[in-house]
């Protein structure tokens, strides 16, 4: 399992990563090998038991639909690096 | 309307969001109410802190079940949730907890009906995710602001198979879906509030083909109308390229309402990627048989259960039952009237008539109705025991749709009683007979026309109050004694 420079791009593209020519190299060489490490497991025979997607085997964990108080608007704003009329505001990304 | 002709055949599937009616959110006990102020309804969780936990509202597992089974979908014993990553500033955490494989329901199906064919559309999966928050364009186009009032309310994607072969067919399937959410008040299913929304992918393909055209998805069509246009315009859009043999590119096209068609959006960079995996804050949810027992006992009856019963028990025809179960309060309403009259059909002409006239003149949905049931009911009796004329009912149904009052205050206050007393009426007549020696000698001399303008006049002279029968009656006598 080898991962192409276009794949690390694609990948750092999706996080909205930028990543030097040398760290595209570095990365491709780091995430094939942590592949081919966890490919190990491929070999493995898992016919016939069910598919696991969490470690917990809790289920159900279930809340009653009860309203809470919300958190007062301006330690909602604390956080906010921009801020307008009680708005988030963020670069435009009109379509 | 365009017009494909025979050549192509159009393929469209549908995927439809609707808000659920719970009091809080899906994971957190922030409100759902809709109008708060700006981030009011917000806390840690759906503003997606680092280090909080979701916890899943029960009653946004069972409403979404619930929605399944009456689309009779498969359900699935065991569910779980994904996340779906994407960045975008209406979503907080970067991504969306949605579910992918394991869906709550598979495999369901409701039928349509168009032109009087009954036609049944496929339902892929249905699934439970949360909503994103809002966007606001702010002035001069160089910021955003967002409002997460909404991120955190629970929602259901329902995708259709891609069964559906014209926009009208679209719009009744988007039609009896929503009739169905509302029958089950799983949501107030308002497309104008956005509490249920649509999406739509279509393509064509030359008649007989079967392998599927190339499609474009169809965004922001806010209202049903608007649905049906885009699918036109889209239509007749790439049946014109498929005619100069020009390939559809796939993409995502807004609807334009102002300009009435599609525009393509600016494409992501990337091919849709959304890199699902399970959420490891949220675990496994298991609906048994009990559980999905329980929640199958709270469907109530559906609209084609109930049309078929308007039309067996109270002899309406397909197409008035149709037409009254599409909506519940107004299914609803024609059923409770039935508490007050035994005639189911006056009801039913009632509501097809005055009730929706007076709607659609005055851009109303049936939502929007102040009357009830025994408003509907009390009034058809008071035009049965004479109280009222049914020229008279005219004005008291006005009346009420417009006051929400009861017939009878209405009646009493504006003094419209039916006026039977025949020696009051017999005053009236003999003023007429007095005031139109014309008339009177046209009728005597054989125009039986003439008695229609002596009656119209005593009911102006009544202000339409006078018992025609009565006033009819008297006249006769009145005329052929002398």
């Amino acid at each position: 399992m080898s991962i192409s420079i276009e794949e690390v791009e694609h990948v750092a593209q999706l996080a909205r990563l930028k990543l030097s020519d040398e760290e595209k190299q570095m990365f491709a060489e780091q995430l094939s090998k942590i592949l081919q490490y966890v490919n190990k497991l491929n070999e493995l025979d898992t016919e016939g038991v069910e598919p696991m997607s969490r470690a917990s085997h809790m289920e159900n964990v279930l809340r009653e639909d009860e309203v809470k108080p919300s958190l007062a608007r301006e330690l909602v704003m604390k956080n906010a690096p921009d801020e307008q009329d009680g708005f988030f505001r963020v670069p435009s990304v009109l379509d | 309307m365009p017009v494909t002709g025979s050549k192509y055949e159009t393929v469209i599937g549908l995927e439809v969001h609707v808000e659920l009616l719970t009091r809080s959110k899906i994971f957190c006990g922030c409100s759902t109410e809709f109008g708060a102020p700006p981030n009011a309804n917000t806390c840690p969780i759906c503003l997606g802190h680092p280090g909080t936990l979701p916890v899943l509202n029960k009653r946004a597992v069972e409403f979404a079940v619930k929605a399944a089974m009456a689309l009779n979908c498969t359900i699935a014993e065991e569910t779980q949730f994904a996340r779906k990553n994407y960045f975008y500033p209406d979503l907080a955490k970067a991504y969306q907890i949605s579910q992918s494989d394991r869906p709550i329901g598979e495999n369901g199906w409701i039928d349509i009906e168009v032109n009087g064919q009954t036609k049944r559309i496929g339902i892929m999966r249905l699934h439970l995710e949360e909503d994103a928050g809002k966007l606001v364009h702010g002035e001069g186009g160089f910021h955003s602001l967002v409002d997460f009032n909404r991120a955190g309310t629970p929602l259901i994607e329902i995708v259709s198979e891609p069964d559906i072969r014209s926009p009208e067919e679209a719009e009744a399937y988007l039609k009896k879906l929503r009739a169905i959410m509302s029958y089950c008040e799983v949501s107030d299913v308002k497309m104008e509030q956005g509490s249920l929304r649509c999406d739509a992918n279509i393509s064509l393909r030359p008649v007989g083909e079967t392998k599927l055209g190339t499609k474009t998805e169809l965004k922001n069509m806010n209202s049903f109308a608007n649905v049906r246009k885009a699918l036109e315009y889209e239509q007749s859009r790439q049946a014109a390229l498929l005619d100069k043999g020009e390939p559809i590119i796939q993409e995502t096209r807004r609807w334009d309402e102002a300009a009435g068609k599609t525009i393509a959006m600016r494409s992501k960079e990337e091919a849709e990627d959304y890199r699902y995996f399970p959420d490891p804050d949220l675990v496994t949810i298991h609906i048994d048989k009990a559980w999905q027992d329980q929640i199958r006992q709270t469907i109530p009856e559906l609209p084609d259960e109930r049309k078929a019963r308007y039309t067996s028990e109270y002899g309406l025809s397909e197409y008035d039952a149709e037409v009254i179960t599409s909506s519940k309060k107004l299914a609803d309403l024609f059923e409770d009237s039935l508490k007050y009259t035994s005639d189911a059909k006056a009801a039913a002409n009632w509501i097809m008539g005055e009730l929706l006239g007076y709607l659609n003149a005055n851009q109303l949905e049936p939502d929007d109705i102040k009357i009830s049931g025994k408003h509907l009911g009390e009034m058809i009796r008071l035009i049965d025991d004479g109280t009222i004329s049914s020229k008279i009912a005219k004005q008291v149904f006005r009346d009420m749709m417009e006051s929400g009052k009861d017939p009878d205050t209405i009646v009493k206050e504006k003094g419209l009683v039916q006026i039977s007393d025949e020696s009051a009426i017999l005053e009236v007549v003999d003023k007429v007979i007095a005031n139109n020696p014309q008339v009177v000698a046209d009728y005597k001399g054989g125009k039986e026309k003439a008695l229609g303008f002596l009656v119209g006049q005593v009911m102006k002279e009544t202000k339409g109050k006078a018992n025609p029968g009565i006033v009819n009656k008297l006249f006769k006598q009145r005329l052929n004694e002398e």
